[in-house]
């Protein structure tokens, strides 16, 4: 009889052993690192699953412009102390290139326009394989994908033309010009994040803690960021409240929450007693529609 | 320590299966206040008449709403005081059996729903021969709609019984029955003050309480090389580890291994979790493994033990399902992949098919269609090394895959 083990030790070995599969199977994968924690526990997985080697891939940053400064602070701490390699690519190089219309309104998002960025810089460099940090918690169209998830040239996503995925073996094959997208914490839910995150003592971007921020409150009641990308108007309601970011996204689009997190362990007690899901707290892209990911996703999001 | 279980649920399509889930999530207050106003707002617009439609919380691609029907298998998450879950939600259509198998296939209990009203129908049997197929520990009928039949306990009574009797051919190894009712609440998270005839627990407290049982259920210690390790700088300059997950029993310094399938016997040097050095890593710990000599080892190989060495051989006997919408000539030329092992391979012969709804196996006209599942003969271009599925879970199963579309085609079990 094996042994059990705990939850999170059988989490952390599916997607340590999930990302061996990736390196064990294709040519030129890569790491889409976007500061958040779901990608930094990423890099924390990659270590512990390639070390001593250097990782087998690049992280790759698409950088939409509307980044948090402390965002970008910590990722290039995090790559000059882990010595990896760091691609950035700019989503405004690809509005110039392309002609593209950028964000338009108050709060002018970027973030279907990063589709555009992320389909070029795996054109670029050939990339066959992403890996990234979504969760099947986190929204009902990510808690349909596989682990191993097949994009066409363009990037799609077939959700009625999946291929089955059993045991733990891992189907890495396909035709030229396809990429598979990766996601090693599919299994994992936020507060299962939290908890690895205090376990192995892993350092996070200050915003993910409390502190006093200049906050329009919207209408519907969201704390959003005041910066150079918003358009203040008068009317706006300006607030100075302590607050924390749930996730890590652009400026224009993640809201804040009122907290007095200052560690981890505030931040787990705080999850066990939200009433608010993740993404329902602090992103405005998802109120759209019901389906807002999926048809995200169908065009070649992540 | 806090315990994972992976159960998955399968029903008819009207038997109610995504509301189960959603009374089980509901109930236990596992969702969030923003997710049940979305749901309350598309109740209204595509559900059926309750208050909220909670199958709407699992269906979660448009294609599914629309239908009402689950088409792909949905993760779903929650956790109580006493153990953390996850739910594989999958179709029970019959035209989307591949999707059932992908999530039922890292399971450890079935939850197969059936109708009181219908009581066990060809699906039932199906849902519950695939469930057989992957050796499942634990499998729990769920006697769904008992407000429609009354509360019937003799109604209740029959339905256990034909069930029995038709599963006795099946070899399940622990069957368990619940009667509820997933829309009304009745047995879900709380125990039915209309069936008080029932002194079983209600469905949350079993799962909460059943003993897991793991699906490999061997000690003998297994581990598939995933990825060689290989730094190349000047202070590693000879090191060479071999990466991967002990996949069952446990490995030791100094053990005596064999690496297969060239059966050159060693000995392990070292062992490595997370960089530092161990005596023993146990069952599902990632681990790089350092042998004495320097012998030629590559991603696929196995390295066991030398006393309990698995089969290797270019022939296996397995039972398979197929899951390619495309029919098998005999004779195409597939790949096979077994976890990080993959070779050229062909079907051989199609032994027999099993008749999915009496388990009795049928001549074979040598052709494989959709969700056939049939005994064959693998013939491989490699040696491969495995144990028989009813023994490790882990070395006992496979896929193939299409060479030209590059799509998995069938998942297979080792006799």
């Amino acid at each position: 009889m094996s042994k059990s083990l705990d939850y999170l030790d059988e989490l952390e070995s599916e997607a340590i052993y999930i990302l061996r599969e990736v390196a064990g199977q294709f040519e030129r994968p890569a790491l889409l690192f976007s500061g958040g924690k779901d990608s930094i526990c990423l890099v924390h997985l990659a270590l512990k699953a390639f070390r001593p080697c250097k990782f087998p891939f690049p992280l790759v940053h698409i950088d939409t412009g509307h980044n948090f400064p402390e965002t970008i602070i910590y990722r290039d701490n995090l790559v000059k102390s882990i010595n990896e390699k760091l691609v950035v690519r700019y989503v405004l190089d690809t509005i110039e290139k392309k002609k593209l219309q950028d964000g338009k309104g108050k709060f002018p998002t970027r973030n279907s326009l990063q589709t555009y960025t992320l389909l070029d810089v795996i054109e670029e460099f050939e990339f066959d394989a992403c890996i990234g940090g979504a969760r099947r918690d986190e929204e009902k169209a990510r808690a349909k994908e596989r682990i191993f998830s097949v994009r066409d040239e363009f990037g799609q996503w077939d959700p009625k033309m999946q291929r089955p995925e059993l045991w733990n073996i891992y189907n890495g094959k396909i035709n030229k010009g396809e990429n598979i997208r990766v996601f090693p914490i599919s299994n994992w839910t936020e507060l299962d994040v939290w908890n690895y995150i205090k376990r192995e003592n892993i350092q996070l971007p200050s915003i993910y803690f409390t502190h006093s921020r200049e906050c329009i409150l919207t209408e519907n009641g969201q704390l959003m960021n005041t910066n150079e990308f918003v358009q203040r108007e008068e009317k706006d309601v300006i607030v100075q409240k302590n607050v924390r970011y749930r996730t890590v996204g652009d400026m224009t689009c993640t809201a804040a929450i009122e907290s007095e997190a200052y560690t981890v362990d505030d931040i787990i007690k705080e999850l066990l007693e939200t009433k608010i899901s993740e993404r329902g707290a602090t992103r405005m892209d998802d109120r759209i529609s019901e389906a807002a990911m999926e048809d995200r996703k169908k065009g070649g999001y992540f | 320590m806090m315990q994972l279980l992976r159960f998955f649920t399968a029903g008819n399509v009207d038997d109610g299966k995504s509301t189960l889930i959603g009374r089980l999530l509901y109930d236990s207050n596992s969702i969030s206040t923003d997710i049940i106003e979305t749901l309350t707002r598309q109740s209204k617009t595509t559900g059926t008449n309750t208050e909220i439609d909670l199958a709407l919380l699992t269906d979660g691609l448009r294609a599914e709403r629309e239908q009402g029907i689950t088409i792909d298998v949905a993760y779903k998450y929650f956790s109580t005081d006493k153990r953390k879950f996850i739910i594989a939600d999958t179709p029970g259509h019959i035209q989307y059996t591949r999707n059932m198998f992908t999530g039922a296939s890292n399971a450890n209990l079935a939850i197969i729903l059936v109708d009181a009203r219908n009581g066990i129908t060809d699906q039932t049997k199906r849902h519950s021969i695939i469930s057989a197929i992957l050796g499942m520990p634990h499998v729990l009928v769920c006697i769904n709609k008992m407000d429609l039949v009354d509360y019937s306990e003799e109604k209740y009574k029959q339905i256990e019984s034909d069930y029995l009797t038709f599963a006795k051919q099946l070899n399940l190894k622990d069957i368990s029955f619940i009667p509820a009712s997933a829309l009304a609440g009745d047995n879900v998270v709380t125990k039915s003050d209309k069936m008080s005839w029932y002194k079983g627990k209600p469905l949350l407290e079993f799962l909460e309480t059943i003993e897991i049982v793991e699906a490999k259920q061997t000690d003998v210690s297994r581990f598939q090389v995933q990825y060689v390790i290989r730094p190349q700088t000047d202070d590693l300059h000879d090191y060479r580890g071999f990466a991967g997950r002990v996949v069952s029993g446990s490995y030791q310094k100094g053990q005596k291994v064999t690496v297969l399938p060239s059966g050159i016997e060693t000995t392990i040097d070292k062992i490595e979790v997370n960089q530092q050095e161990v005596d023993l890593a146990e069952t599902n710990t990632p681990v790089v493994l350092h042998l004495k000599d320097d012998v030629d080892i590559s991603r696929g190989n196995s390295i066991v033990p030398t006393e309990h060495l698995p089969k290797t051989e270019k022939e296996v006997t397995a039972t398979i399902c197929w899951m390619d919408n495309a029919t098998y000539i005999p004779g195409q030329k597939i790949l096979l992949q077994q976890n990080s092992f993959r070779t050229k391979a062909v079907v051989k012969e199609v032994i027999s098919k099993i008749d999915i709804h009496s388990f009795s196996q049928l001549e074979s006209d040598g052709a494989m269609k959709l969700n056939d599942i049939c005994k064959v003969l693998i013939k491989t271009a490699e040696p491969i090394s495995f144990d028989s599925y009813a023994d490790n879970r882990n070395s006992g199963s496979f896929i193939l895959i299409n060479e030209n579309t590059n799509n998995t085609i069938a998942a297979g079990t080792i006799d």
